[in-house]
């Protein structure tokens, strides 16, 4: 009778996964590492073997390394882009099962139970693998066992393969440390001379969980097969793309937006669905000759609202170029940012909307940078006590300080003449004779020391309201440390 | 809610106006708290003039203002079309340096009456379009007592007589005070 088959896990290890990664790029037989900065020291974090056979080692200060070996090449490390890399690495190793795990920062596991035949057998299964990698410039270590403790025993500490069935045999040789203990746990294993599995296994177990915790025998049953221990495999990010062929190509405008109606409510759904927004999306339009048309649409904010985006549409799809029509239609959301959903209040938000479609459409016309709204600032100085932010990534705050008397205007100070530290009686300013009528003041500000500043050069200002005979309201400051009067801004 | 003593102000709903003088952006900080709301501020990039939201603050919530910063004037008039037709915004104000032709302003004109929005074009002096519905000219006065005195000027009016008042705003009260001018 057929009692199930015996599960297979396989363990794959890529020591040199960040180096590899480097060196795929940029191929070199010369020794290489990668640097990473820890507490103000840059240390290798990853080399290639040549450097390791130069005497090299992980952790290893940088500017000693570069003492032992004095070609060696270097290049700083991106933990970040090592990590997608292997996420990379781990939809690749879904050709030969569905499912697979990412094991710590360099290694996959897969569960490859029930699919080794279509590869005929492990041997020629492991083989392939370690094929494709050396072809892809990667070293890789490969461990196959019934357990995931014993591939990973395996892939790490004397590669092979442990036939089915009695996973101790296999695993008998090898030191502690390759069941996943940690490292303060396997040298305290050491001194009790319990130096590979074997002796662990035949060791009494209750002193062992006594002394050590319940980790240790956990990791035992584990990679032996008496605990039962899953793989999780992640899920693919979502996708969002959508698109249409046509069967006879198609060139009005309305039809066009038709097909993109529809493409946005699959789109949309999609976005539903992960609680996402739509930040930037981007129309493909295929033409019968093979030509490629590409329309951008930037939102002010997240949307995943199908009637409000499609309209916003219509500008840049209407300067497209049909040609002799357009057979196929492809909607991306190529930026995508989380959109929770949100409780209905009875204040309405119409009106927000609006403004957002909005600075959207106005957006595709002159570029979303060059739309800002005022935000408050916590600064004295004049031209810091605001701050000015691109509308579509900011949200509006309140917390303005008026109790300052402060000008509508400001530029950039004009210099007028007049000497001592009262205001000027007369002064020529922008080609105007100005006589000052009353002046209210001075209100001193000084410069923030803790902030380089080119126009704060000359030292503390003090600020006077200037209303002058023939109407203009002007904000002057004057100079005491470096003396000049210099009109700054201009009142309501 | 018209004014009292202050006949066409604020400026009719749906159309265009202009202003002129050192006081324009005054009176459009003022209509712009009358009137409540979204303000779309339009100028072009190489302005060096900088509206301060500290001072604007006394006027209105200076949050509720949204700046464009254009190439020219033609994307200035362009984005303030677009802005009054969509009527999210219940103030337009663009700030023109060039003379604006009758078909320019007839375009603003009609996009204002579709969105029901307000426009202003703050223009400089003798430079206004015939399309205008109504056109002031708005300049600060000095007086000993009070220092927030303006002197608002209605040259031209498509549907209505001229006029001269003299106007204080009260940051206290937010309101605007019409001041009989004393000793004319």
């Amino acid at each position: 009778m057929f009692d199930g088959m015996p599960r297979r896990i396989v363990s794959l290890w890529f020591p040199r996964l960040a180096s590899d990664r480097v060196l795929r790029q940029h191929p070199t037989d010369a020794p290489f590492a990668l640097t990473l900065k820890q507490n103000n020291l840059n240390r290798i974090y990853c080399l290639n073997r040549e450097a390791m056979r130069q005497g090299l080692h992980r952790g290893m200060p940088y500017s000693d390394a570069r003492a032992f070996c004095p070609d060696l090449k270097s290049h700083p490390a991106e933990p970040r882009k090592d990590r997608d890399f292997l996420h990379v690495l781990r939809r690749w190793a879904t050709r030969y099962c569905p499912w697979v795990g990412v094991e710590g920062e360099d290694g996959l596991v897969l569960d490859v139970t029930g699919s080794v035949h279509l590869f005929g057998g492990e041997d020629a299964m492991i083989a392939d693998v370690r094929h494709r990698m050396v072809r892809a410039g990667l070293s890789v270590q490969a461990g196959v066992g019934d357990t995931r403790g014993a591939a990973w025993a395996l892939a790490r500490y004397g590669e092979g393969l442990a036939p089915p069935g009695d996973m101790l045999a296999a695993l008998k040789a090898l030191p502690v440390s390759a069941l996943r203990l940690s490292d303060e746990m396997s040298v305290a294993l050491q001194r009790l001379g319990l130096r590979r599995i074997e002796d662990l296994a035949k060791a009494p177990r209750a002193p062992l969980t006594r002394r050590f915790g319940p980790d240790l025998l956990l990791r035992l049953d584990q990679a032996l097969g008496a605990q039962p221990e899953g793989i999780t495999p992640l899920a693919d990010p979502p996708h969002y793309g959508v698109r249409m062929t046509l069967p006879d190509p198609i060139g009005l405008l309305p039809d066009v937006m038709q097909g993109v109606e529809r493409l946005l409510t699959k789109l949309c759904a999609k976005l539903k669905a992960q609680d996402a927004g739509a930040r930037v999306l981007c129309v493909t339009l295929r033409r019968v000759d093979q030509d490629c048309q590409q329309v951008e649409l930037r939102l002010a904010r997240p949307l995943r609202d199908p009637h409000r985006i499609l309209p916003m549409f219509e500008r840049g799809l209407a300067e497209i170029d049909a040609g002799f029509g357009i057979d196929q239609l492809r909607l991306e959301a190529t930026r995508v940012e989380p959109l929770p959903a949100q409780q209905v209040s009875h204040v309405t938000t119409r009106d927000k909307g609006r403004l957002d479609d909005l600075i959207t459409r106005l957006g595709t016309r002159i570029g979303l940078e060059n739309i800002h709204r005022f935000l408050p600032a916590d600064s004295h100085i004049p031209e810091r006590s605001f701050l000015i932010a691109p509308a579509a990534y900011s949200a509006p705050e309140s917390g303005w300080d008026f109790n300052q008397p402060r000008p509508v205007c400001l530029f950039s100070p004009e210099p007028v003449a007049g000497t001592g530290p009262y205001p000027p009686e007369r002064f020529r300013w922008r080609r105007m004779s100005l006589t000052t009528g009353r002046a209210t003041g001075p209100e001193r500000i000084a410069p923030e020391w803790w902030l380089e500043d080119e126009n704060w050069r000359s030292g503390v200002r003090d600020y006077w309201r200037v209303e002058t005979v023939q109407g203009r309201r002007l904000w002057l400051f004057y100079t005491p440390q470096n003396p000049g009067w210099f009109v700054h801004g201009e009142f309501a | 809610m018209r004014h009292p003593d202050l006949p066409f102000f604020p400026p009719r709903q749906g159309c265009t106006h202009e202003l002129c003088g050192a006081g324009a952006f005054t009176f459009a900080f003022v209509l712009a708290a009358r009137l409540g709301g979204d303000v779309l501020w339009v100028r072009e990039a190489w302005d060096r003039v900088q509206i301060n939201p500290n001072g604007v603050a006394r006027f209105f919530d200076p949050s509720h203002m949204t700046i464009c910063n254009t190439s020219d004037q033609k994307e200035t008039l362009a984005i303030a079309e677009e802005g009054l037709r969509s009527g999210a915004v219940s103030l337009v104000v663009m700030t023109l340096g060039k003379p604006l032709g009758l078909t320019e302003g007839r375009r603003l004109q009609l996009a204002a009456r579709d969105g029901k929005g307000l426009g202003l074009a703050i223009i400089p002096e003798a430079m206004g379009s015939n399309a205008a519905q109504t056109r002031w000219r708005c300049s600060p006065v000095f007086t000993a007592e009070d220092s927030t005195l303006q002197k608002w000027e209605l040259i031209k009016n498509k549907s209505g007589t001229l006029g001269v008042w003299h106007v204080r705003w009260d940051a206290a009260s937010h309101r605007l005070i019409v001041v009989s001018p004393a000793g004319k």
